[in-house]
């Protein structure tokens, strides 16, 4: 495990980020995967083109936090942005709709085929 | 801190379904490990932070009405086909971080309780949340050299185990053990996932 800059950035940091806000409208999960629908642009906020950058391919919520060395909160915020400017598509993983319940047998069955493929 | 991102497998453009797994259990009994064993990215790591008005929740006795609680995590990802993304998750059992427990089990398929027979208390917490949301779970014992002297009803025993979870024995530094460990929690969950299609059918 690599100890990350996180460890840096001080609260009023991660406050002027995300221009005070504490919590994320969108109900985005840790493995929500995210695409990027449009290039950074001039004047963009730092951090906006930097995830613009980072899902050119997709990417979950979590891995743009680690790689961002932002709080998976933070993150979400941002990424509020980007999904309401249409910067940005969110692709939700099926367990969310399924809420507590076990996932279909059918699932089940694809993630084990995917695990003993290893 | 972007270098860590161009050396990064990228997920194909087809991955559409993020799915969970998360490992839970004490300091130092090898979450991490299981977590490089078969990860297919150096596992990474982030933080959930917490703000919460209230007295007598940290235990640095601060005086101050709101405590900020950060916790860090780390993760590892597995790709199952062109759309399924596996998640790992590694999650710390204490009782104090229960905040990240109920965000991370939010929606996940099924956790692994990673036991040390020599720290087997430091599960129990762990144990009783899991029940408690009524996550599916299984538990492996990692064999750290010379740790292997009680049997595996002994530990069932010593955790209060129901028969119906699975206990298995494994070694996470070995990716093929690792890997075992993963089918045997999956293998659970499809095996409750048939029972109950057969009730509700």
């Amino acid at each position: 495990m690599v100890r990350r800059e996180l460890d840096n950035e001080g609260p009023d940091r991660l406050y002027t980020v995300t221009r005070g806000r504490s919590r994320a409208d969108d109900d985005l999960d840790l493995v929500t995967l995210i695409v990027a629908k449009a290039e950074p642009v001039a004047g963009m906020q730092s951090e906006h083109a930097r995830i613009l950058r980072l899902c050119v391919t997709p990417a979950a919520v979590v891995e743009i936090s680690a790689d961002l060395g932002m709080p998976v909160g933070v993150v979400k915020i941002l990424l509020s942005d980007l999904l309401r400017a249409g910067k940005i598509t969110a692709r939700h993983p099926s367990s969310a709709r399924a809420g507590r319940q076990l996932p279909d047998a059918a699932i089940l069955k694809k993630v084990l085929v995917g695990l003993h493929n290893l | 801190m972007d270098s860590t991102t161009s050396d990064r497998l990228p997920l194909a453009d087809t991955a559409s379904d993020g799915l969970k797994i998360v490992i839970v259990g004490g300091f130092g009994v090898g979450k991490t490990t299981m977590v490089r064993a078969v990860s297919e990215i150096r596992p990474l790591s982030t933080e959930e932070t917490m703000t919460q008005a209230g007295l007598g929740i940290d235990e640095t006795g601060g005086i101050s009405a709101k405590t900020t609680t950060t916790v860090a995590f780390d993760f590892g990802r597995i790709s199952l086909n062109e759309q399924m993304v596996l998640y790992l998750f590694g999650a710390p059992g204490q009782e104090r971080f229960w905040f990240l427990w109920d965000r991370l089990f939010s929606g996940t398929l099924g956790a692994v309780v990673l036991v040390d027979t020599r720290r087997l208390s430091d599960s129990w917490y762990a144990i009783d949340r899991l029940e408690h949301h009524a996550t599916p779970f299984i538990v492996a014992r990692n064999n750290f050299p010379g740790t292997t002297a009680h049997s595996l009803d002994a530990v069932r025993d010593a955790l209060s185990l129901p028969a119906e979870v699975p206990l298995i024995d494994c070694d996470v530094r070995d990716r093929a053990s690792a890997k075992h460990v993963l089918i045997s929690l999956v293998g659970h969950l499809y095996s409750l996932s048939t029972a109950r299609e057969a009730v509700s059918s």
